[in-house]
């Protein structure tokens, strides 16, 4: 991929031009993208893709994969998002240009760790299926042929003289009618899963495979690939990250928080301080219920605590005087002189509202960052409880909050499938007393804000409505750590030079 | 056959590799026509000497210095290991993680004391007549889906040379597969699951794969010989308790006790347990109506059991072929596919038999010599070809040929890609 100046760039491609370079709805990913970017169109791709991911994670928590509900759900968020997903339909160009630069984006920024490359092969996986499930069965060959996969599917008398074998040996395959389906020869070590377990059948070093099966062969190899890809890209990436202007936006994207930063003042001044205790049990997310139980126990919190909570009740509407107050309070009764308050803590405070040093206005964490970074040790209480508590100490937890064991096995199985945010979702859900809670959380303020709304019937006490998920922040002034906003300082118009970008995603 | 003493067996081992041992046909086997360069180089080879010794990362530069370290080793047992990335002798100077195991052969090692349970005349490291069939059963259906469901084509079948039975798949493309897919193998090739605390050790599902199914017919030729009159698994009450054991707690249970006691023959009782198992149980709804109850019964008595750790890792050391076996003093000796059922281990030379019939030659040759030195050297290369160890170099050679024609073909093939003339 390049970044050039004005006068190098691509002419437009028309017509079959276009259709040519990208023949499908759907692909491998096998090359990278050769084109030349904005640094804007590349910021909106990958945020867009980041929130396909983030509705395919989603949506395949909270519905069967493969069903009409979700596959139409699914469907309309790739829709939404301008994203390329049907065969059959006209000029689908730019939505399969789109697909195929942004996922190339994304890779720089989740190679990184072994938890970000999981997790985002895990979506892309996801929605490759989906996207193969729609495929006319026609078109599956030529889209094998064009992925270089050597996958060829079998002609009837070959069929028909194998057809008690591949019956016999292949479980996906309903009843006795074998003339209506595909069947593929490959070579047995490409479908090693099946053979393994006797599933398919097996002739002189091929397997024969009905398409039901080859779908979960494709999965796989789509799945190496990518790994070892991921691997690579990750080698390469210190060259990348070198660029001051891409650095910034890899660096965040994958911590990125795609949504509102409840930093707004908006609501300051609304919550009085004696009503905490009784919103901690009913409005506060159980990160910050544990948090503020455990400053209530112990009169202290560590660094870590004191962040998290600290801007979250910001967020929640708390101003600088009653914070300071709020803390005071709280440390003196365990015994801390209240000097010393003065001298080390308040600072702190003052700080994290901007009014000290170089004034930044942090804002509120968002559960992406509470869950992927400074994880608590030893005498913290900081954290998200769904991913950093032990599960039985955690079903211990809800069950002192009351939560039916209904609830509570079902918020240990979405842990257990590391799908923390929807645990937390679920939690909503059982202490509000509703089937579904509306919302896809991402933020503790958010939480917060949803449960107010539940519990007061729509009074609001901030005084905004609740947002829409936009990439920019709507302050110009304050830095934050937003993707975005790292890039608010350059003149958008700007195209800079990057070269020979698509080495780093081959050898 | 000359009775073997392992007392004499440095002795013995010192004639074996001077004279006998067919270095030839051995090196044209591990060099694979020399297509890949350093090959044979580059091949792990492990002794274990006197007294226990054991050295790994052997490696030799070609036949002649293979001929020259085993005569003066003079190795109690020979394993071959993978080929490597570099020179096995020389992998501590490798840089540290690139000394890597990157090709071997498919091997498998059936053994007869896995087969304990269901054996009656013998147990641990003996062997019989009797229970040998099981190794017979066990090549045939191995070897069958090794060539028909897999395509593999060389494969070279050794006696081990005391309990069992090994197989080397010597294809180019076998050579290079992962250890994922070797495990994948195995998994496919295994029916019989689970350890002493396991009473039923086989379960078919409703669909029976085709392997299953020709495995079942491989057995039905052998299972009346075998397993209802040399084992005779319903002889008495206490085994064919062992039977019933593997019948699931039904009508038929107690319908089989009292009426095997009516019969008078492992014969007569698995006839009237076919027909009783093939029945459908009206009042039981879970329990398959057909055969089979039946085919589980005979698997677990009759299919073979591998052992996955042999083959699944590509830098496992195995038994070479025409190694020695140290207790009994046998030749592991190919085995040839043509003759597998009259294949008799007991009949296979010992060191001690071959180097006495060639002593009994070469002393009657010797008076016909002047020079000692002179006949040395002209029966060298000929001296197994007079011994019964010959028939079974044979069949090496086949294997060998085998080998060559492949390549030929392969070659041919590329050559005419590139068009050379």
């Amino acid at each position: 991929m390049e970044f050039s100046g004005v006068k190098r760039r691509k002419p437009w491609l028309i017509g079959d031009q276009r259709k040519a370079s990208y023949p499908h709805s759907l692909q491998f990913y096998l090359q990278p993208p050769s084109e030349n970017i904005s640094l804007i169109e590349f910021e909106n791709l990958a945020i867009d893709r980041l929130k396909l991911l983030k509705s395919v994670e989603n949506l395949g928590v909270s519905y069967v994969k493969g069903t009409e509900l979700y596959q139409s759900k699914l469907e309309a968020e790739i829709r939404k998002l301008k994203f390329s997903y049907r065969e059959s339909l006209e000029d689908e160009y730019e939505p399969r240009r789109k697909d195929h630069i942004s996922h190339f984006i994304l890779r720089l920024a989740y190679c990184q760790s072994e938890d970000l490359r999981r997790w985002f092969i895990q979506q892309e996986m996801d929605l490759l299926r989906f996207r193969f499930s729609i495929l006319p069965k026609d078109k599956i060959q030529s889209f094998l042929q064009d992925s270089h996969l050597h996958f060829e599917a079998i002609s009837e008398e070959e069929k028909n003289l194998r057809e008690q074998e591949i019956i016999a040996s292949s479980t996906s395959l309903g009843g006795p009618k074998l003339e209506l389906e595909y069947v593929y020869k490959i070579p047995f070590a490409d479908a090693l899963d099946l053979f393994r377990g006797r599933k398919v059948y097996l002739e002189n070093g091929f397997a024969y495979v009905p398409l039901k099966d080859i779908v979960a062969i494709i999965l796989n190899e789509f799945r190496a690939k990518l790994s070892k890809a991921l691997a690579l890209t990750a080698r390469s990436l210190p060259a990348v990250q070198s660029d001051e202007r891409l650095q910034p936006l890899l660096n965040h994207l994958s911590h990125s928080y795609i949504g509102q930063d409840y930093s707004i003042q908006g609501n300051a001044g609304k919550i009085s301080l004696d009503q905490i205790d009784s919103l901690s049990t009913k409005s506060f997310p159980p990160c910050m219920r544990q948090l503020h139980k455990a400053l209530r126990e112990n009169h202290h919190l560590r660094h870590g605590g004191r962040m998290q909570y600290g801007l979250f009740l910001k967020g929640i509407g708390l101003t600088l005087e009653q914070a300071l107050q709020f803390w005071k309070q709280e440390f003196i009764k365990g015994k801390m002189d209240p000097d010393k308050f003065d001298k080390g803590y308040s600072y702190n405070i003052r700080h994290s509202f901007g009014k000290e040093g170089k004034r930044t206005d942090y804002t509120p964490f968002s559960c992406l960052k509470i869950i992927l970074t400074n994880p608590p040790s030893q005498g913290d209480y900081h954290g998200c409880p769904f991913r950093h508590s032990d599960p039985e100490l955690l079903k211990q937890k809800l069950q002192s909050y009351k939560i039916t064991p209904g609830g509570i096995s079902q918020i240990l199985d979405l842990v257990k499938g590391t799908h923390y945010q929807v645990a937390c979702q679920k939690y909503f859900e059982m202490t509000h007393n509703v089937d579904d809670c509306g919302f896809s959380l991402n933020h503790p303020n958010q939480f917060f804000v949803e449960s107010q709304r539940v519990l007061n019937g729509g009074k609001d006490i901030k005084k905004e409505s609740i947002p829409p998920e936009t990439p920019q922040p709507k302050q110009s002034a304050q830095k934050t750590k937003n993707a975005s906003s790292a890039l608010a300082s350059l003149n958008s118009s700007l195209e800079m030079d990057m070269e020979g970008l698509e080495d780093y995603f081959s050898e | 056959m000359e009775p073997f003493d392992p007392a004499e067996l440095p002795e013995l081992l010192k004639l074996y590799y001077r004279r006998l041992f067919p270095y030839a046909q051995y090196y044209r086997w591990l060099n694979y026509g020399g297509v890949v360069k350093n090959y044979f180089q580059h091949r792990e080879f492990s002794f274990t000497l006197k007294d226990d010794i054991y050295i790994r990362y052997q490696s030799f530069n070609n036949q002649s210095d293979l001929e020259k370290e085993m005569q003066k080793m003079n190795p109690y047992k020979i394993d071959i290991g993978a080929v490597y990335s570099h020179r096995p002798n020389q992998h501590n100077t490798v840089k540290l993680g690139a000394f890597q195991a990157q090709e071997k052969e498919l091997v498998f090692d059936i053994d007869m004391t896995d087969y304990d349970d269901v054996r009656r005349c013998c147990s641990s490291a003996d062997i019989c007549s009797k229970c040998w069939t099981l190794m017979t059963m066990a090549i045939r259906i191995i070897d069958r889906a090794l060539k028909e469901d897999f395509g593999f084509k060389h494969r070279l079948w050794v006696y081990s040379g005391r309990r069992g039975v090994h197989c080397w798949v010597c294809d180019e493309s076998v050579r290079k597969l992962s250890s994922a897919v070797r495990s994948g193998i195995v998994e496919y090739l295994s029916l019989v699951k689970g350890g002493q605390d396991v009473k039923k050790k086989v379960h078919l599902s409703e669909n029976v794969h085709p392997f299953v199914r020709k495995s079942i017919s491989i057995i039905k030729k052998y299972f009346e010989g075998y397993a209802l009159v040399g084992q005779d698994i319903l002889e008495n009450k206490e085994s064919w308790d062992k039977i019933l054991a593997l019948v699931p707690e039904t009508p038929m249970h107690n319908d089989l006790q009292q009426n095997f006691q009516k019969h008078h023959s492992s014969l007569q009782r698995w006839e009237y347990l076919k027909k009783a198992a093939s029945q459908c149980p009206s009042n039981i709804k879970n329990e398959k109506c057909g055969p089979w109850l039946e085919w589980e019964i005979m698997l677990q008595y009759c299919f073979p059991r591998l052992d996955i750790n042999v083959s699944k890792g590509i830098n496992h050391l195995l038994k070479s072929p025409f190694s020695v076996h140290p207790k009994t003093g046998r030749i592991s000796v190919p085995i040839d596919l043509q003759k597998v059922d009259q294949f008799d281990p007991f009949a296979v030379p010992t060191i001690s038999s071959i180097c006495h019939e060639l002593d009994a030659i070469f002393t009657s040759e010797v008076e016909k010599e002047e020079n000692q030195a002179e006949s040395d050297i002209k029966h060298r290369t000929r001296d197994y070809k007079k011994t019964s160890l010959a028939p079974y170099v044979k069949v090496f050679e086949q294997f060998l040929e085998n080998l060559d024609k492949s390549r030929k073909g392969e070659l041919l093939k590329k050559s005419d890609l590139q068009k050379d003339f």
